[in-house]
């Protein structure tokens, strides 16, 4: 059954750690649940119709004060060594560095080289270093049982050995605003030959898995400018069917008239050119009334700003 | 025997006409009764629109993305969903209704200590509510950012935080207030002869979270009055980006929500103290080990609130001692577990509705206690940290745990708030669809964790699919089951059969005066010369 893949060498410890205080856990539920009903039947009115009054026993209270905390602090004691294991990363893993934004994250190897999607090599340790530029966003991968918070301004950092190649899910955990249920990604394992190929090959390298696979065959075909906006996520807020969402839609938004909201008042804009470059570059200066302030700056080229801009103008 | 001696007696609270009458008689009645169903009614009310929000929030979850709302209402919804049944319903909890309502008269008193100051608390508390549901309703729209308000995301979003936290900042003063209140009434209101070691646990349990509502809130408005400083001068205590830290935003904020756990808890423990004893019709076991541990709960539970924060980057160190004192905080509940269910054991077991739910909170706050000493391990909450498992976990806690607590302590003490018993039958039929549906649910919520489903997610990933129906649907059979209980309770206030003065063969002191009690409790203020719970004597009566 594919419950929930496990793919690193973390998670086969965490998971090891988890079997047994589960067992633990179990044993005592059940125990102490028969003992209630057991209680609750053999000395129910009817068969026990007077009470003995015990006030207590103090051998059997220390015993149940000294066993569960002797057990309590083994189970701290194994938490502990196993995460110990899991924040001392070896010095010949490769640092990545790990950016969070809304709602998207990147990953910067060593060369300098830049993704979207994390590549890492079979039975090779890698360290991430987590940051964000916003504001607290949280870089999960399930398959390796592995957290991070991005915090911006900080650096936190993890490690992991993966164990199986395949294509794992990365999700966020810190509430980040509208769009924090699709700020996702993949990690995908690859063998070494595979990565080598591609992070020591010429810019424009084919990436270690074809990249066409990365993009859902639902958008196949789509405009090339919605293919940038998609993972920048536009999307989540913007229509472009001409239905309001958390913003207002790109649908027959051009030449149209609007009242913005700015720091000194209300004011009334035309939407050209101009006017959609600005709220795309700086999106808290001038907020379309009656849509709550909440866009975040999204880094966007020169040139797919123009193109994104050019669509927009289009869709009429 | 009581009960013919109060006859002639003056009227009891419900009937009492004082300075005014009708509505205004309740709303500016200090009576410690009157107050404390001006909480029972509000709260519930409350309760029910958090459920609503809960109800709607599951029923997103059954498609993976095609949704019926949108991301933005959906993180609107657990925002209100969180404020509402944390601020509004468990906070207070059992504490504002119990502990006004049972608390002067279990200790021999006629009032608590500050009865304006009571009163004020209410005004307080409502105030706080009202000004929440404004914030729903102005700026640019309602708060998005979790029960939580985690900086920087609730310094830069748009919505009407600013509003939202300035609501639960008032909250915090009802709940200061009570606390300076019950601590005052249990020392200097016990009646004669009660010392504290004659004092029945649930003012125990009343003492403990008292004082950790005096020491623990004045953080959480220190710290809320920060984040609007912040959102409204850019102060840059918080925000990174003007040189703040927003981990030091999460540990101010848990040094007071941590014990808020335990404020929410310890009065359960203190009423399914009461409970067992009642329908086991025996003295507690170790009581002393039970009083103990709510004072040991109320001081360990205030030293781990970074548990909550073991990925946000804290030093290595920290975390280890953190994981360690989460450990040992574990250790007074199960204490208490096992004192509950060596309790039972040779009691004359009379099988009534509040045992079946006491009974029910012993199961769920163990499956709650023990998911939380699995976080509490640190190599576990890297994982399970920031997922379902959480949910499932602190409703397991807190639903499970306090709300079941509730349910009991409310069908244990019902006869004597309203002078009237319901019937027995719906409260067990009730307790099937409650019981079992709340397993579906939040069980289900544990097993999506460990599958590694992030919390607060609007649309869900294919493989979390499955599980998000199931609990969805147990949604729906654990609210048929809330309606059927609340829904017969209401009617029995109304049309309920009378009840006697003491229906259960207690023996504290709540249950030697009529139901409903008269205006003042006691036309003599009872002497007391037996520990709490003794039974020795009335056993045979």
């Amino acid at each position: 059954m594919n419950f929930l893949p496990k793919a690193s060498t973390f998670a086969t410890q965490a998971d090891k750690l988890f079997l047994q205080i589960f067992v633990l856990s179990l044993v005592f539920l059940v125990f102490i649940t028969a003992l209630m009903i057991y209680f609750v039947i053999k000395y129910s009115k009817k068969r026990h119709p007077k009470a003995e009054q015990i006030e207590g026993h103090t051998l059997l209270e220390i015993t149940w004060t000294v066993v569960p905390l002797l057990l309590f602090v083994a189970i701290f004691y194994y938490g502990w060594t196993s995460y110990d294991y899991a924040r001392r990363a070896p010095r010949d893993a490769m640092v990545v560095k790990v950016t969070g934004r809304q709602w998207t994250w990147s990953f910067k190897y060593p060369n300098g080289k830049q993704t979207d999607k994390l590549y890492a090599v079979l039975d090779r340790p890698m360290k991430l270093d987590v940051n964000s530029v916003d504001i607290l966003h949280g870089f999960y991968i399930p398959a390796f049982r592995l957290k991070a918070d991005a915090v911006p301004g900080r650096t936190n950092t993890i490690w992991f050995q993966p164990t199986r190649l395949g294509t794992y899910d990365i999700q966020c955990t810190v509430i980040c605003g509208v769009n924090h249920s699709s700020m996702l990604s993949h990690v995908e394992v690859v063998r070494e030959k595979e990565f080598k190929a591609w992070y020591f090959g010429p810019e424009g390298a084919p990436e270690p898995t074809a990249v066409a696979a990365l993009a859902p065959p639902e958008h196949a075909g789509e405009p090339e400018a919605l293919a940038l906006m998609r993972p920048r996520g536009c999307l989540g807020c913007h229509s472009i069917d001409g239905k309001p969402m958390v913003g207002p839609t790109f649908r027959g938004l051009y030449g149209k008239q609007e009242e913005v909201v700015t720091k000194t008042g209300l004011a009334r804009v035309t939407m050209d050119d101009e006017r959609l470059r600005l709220a795309i570059l700086e999106p808290s200066r001038e907020v379309v009334r009656g849509y709550p302030e909440q866009m975040p700056v999204v880094p966007i080229g020169d040139d797919e700003l123009n193109r994104v801009v050019a669509y927009i103008k289009e869709l009429k | 025997m009581s009960t013919q001696q109060h006859t002639t007696a003056e009227p009891n609270y419900l009937e009492y006409d004082g300075k005014h009458n009708g509505l205004l008689g309740w709303l500016l009645s200090t009576d410690h009764k009157r107050v404390a169903i001006l909480y029972l009614v509000s709260m519930v009310t409350f309760f029910f629109a958090g459920v609503s929000a809960g109800f709607v929030m599951r029923l997103v979850q059954l498609t993976p993305f095609h949704k019926m709302i949108t991301a933005q209402t959906y993180n609107a919804l657990f925002t209100f969903h969180g404020v509402v049944m944390i601020f509004l319903f468990v906070i207070p909890g059992l504490n504002a209704v119990f502990g006004n309502f049972v608390l002067p008269i279990i200790l021999g008193a006629k009032d608590v200590q500050f009865p304006r100051l009571n009163l004020a608390s209410w005004y307080f508390f409502i105030g706080g509510a009202l000004i929440a549901v404004i914030a729903l309703f102005t700026g640019n729209g309602p708060p998005d950012t979790g029960w939580s308000f985690y900086a920087p995301f609730s310094l830069k979003t748009g919505t009407n935080v600013t509003l939202g936290v300035f609501a639960a900042f008032i909250l915090g003063f009802s709940s200061m207030l009570t606390g300076i209140n019950f601590v005052t009434t249990i020392h200097r209101l016990r009646a004669p002869g009660m010392t504290f070691f004659k004092m029945p646990l649930f003012p125990w349990a009343v003492y403990a979270t008292s004082w950790m509502q005096i020491l623990a809130t004045p953080v959480l408005a220190v710290t809320l009055l920060l984040v609007i400083l912040e959102r409204l001068f850019g102060i840059g205590i918080f925000d990174p980006a003007k040189g703040g830290d927003p981990v030091l935003y999460q540990h101010m904020f848990w040094i007071y929500s941590h014990p808020a756990v335990y404020i929410m808890i310890l009065p359960a423990m203190g009423a399914i103290s009461e409970i067992l004893p009642t329908f086991a019709q025996r003295t507690i076991f170790g009581y002393k080990a039970i009083a103990f541990s709510s004072i040991a709960i109320a001081g360990f539970g205030s030293l781990v609130w970074a548990h909550h924060m073991f990925t946000s980057g804290m030093s290595d160190f920290g975390n280890m001692i953190f994981s360690l004192l989460t450990m040992v905080v574990a250790v007074p509940s199960a204490i208490k577990v096992f004192n509950w269910v060596a309790t039972l054991y040779k009691g004359s077991i009379n099988f009534q509705p509040p045992l079946l739910y006491a009974l029910s909170f012993i199961f769920l706050f163990c499956i709650g206690g023990m998911t939380g000493v699995w976080q509490g391990a640190l190599a576990l909450d890297i994982h399970l940290h920031d997922t379902y498992f959480i949910v499932g976990h602190f409703h397991y806690v807190m639903f499970g745990g306090t709300g079941f607590a509730f349910f009991a302590a409310l069908v244990y003490w019902f006869p004597k708030m309203f002078g009237r018993m319901y019937s027995n039958t719906a409260m067990y039929v009730a307790w099937f669809p409650m019981f079992i549906g709340f397993n579906m649910l939040y069980f289900t919520m544990l097993i999506l964790g460990m599958q590694g489903m992030p919390r607060r997610y609007y649309a869900h990933l294919p493989q979390y699919h499955l599980a998000h129906v199931v609990a969805t649907v147990g949604s729906w059979i654990m609210i048929s089951g809330l309606l059927i209980f609340f829904g017969s309770l209401l009617h029995a206030v109304f049309r309920g059969k009378k009840a006697g003065s003491n229906p259960w063969h207690a023996v504290t002191l709540e249950w030697s005066v009529p139901s409903p009690p008269p205006v003042e409790n006691f036309d003599e203020v009872p002497t007391v010369t037996h520990e709490p719970y003794h039974f020795a004597k009335e056993a045979g009566s």
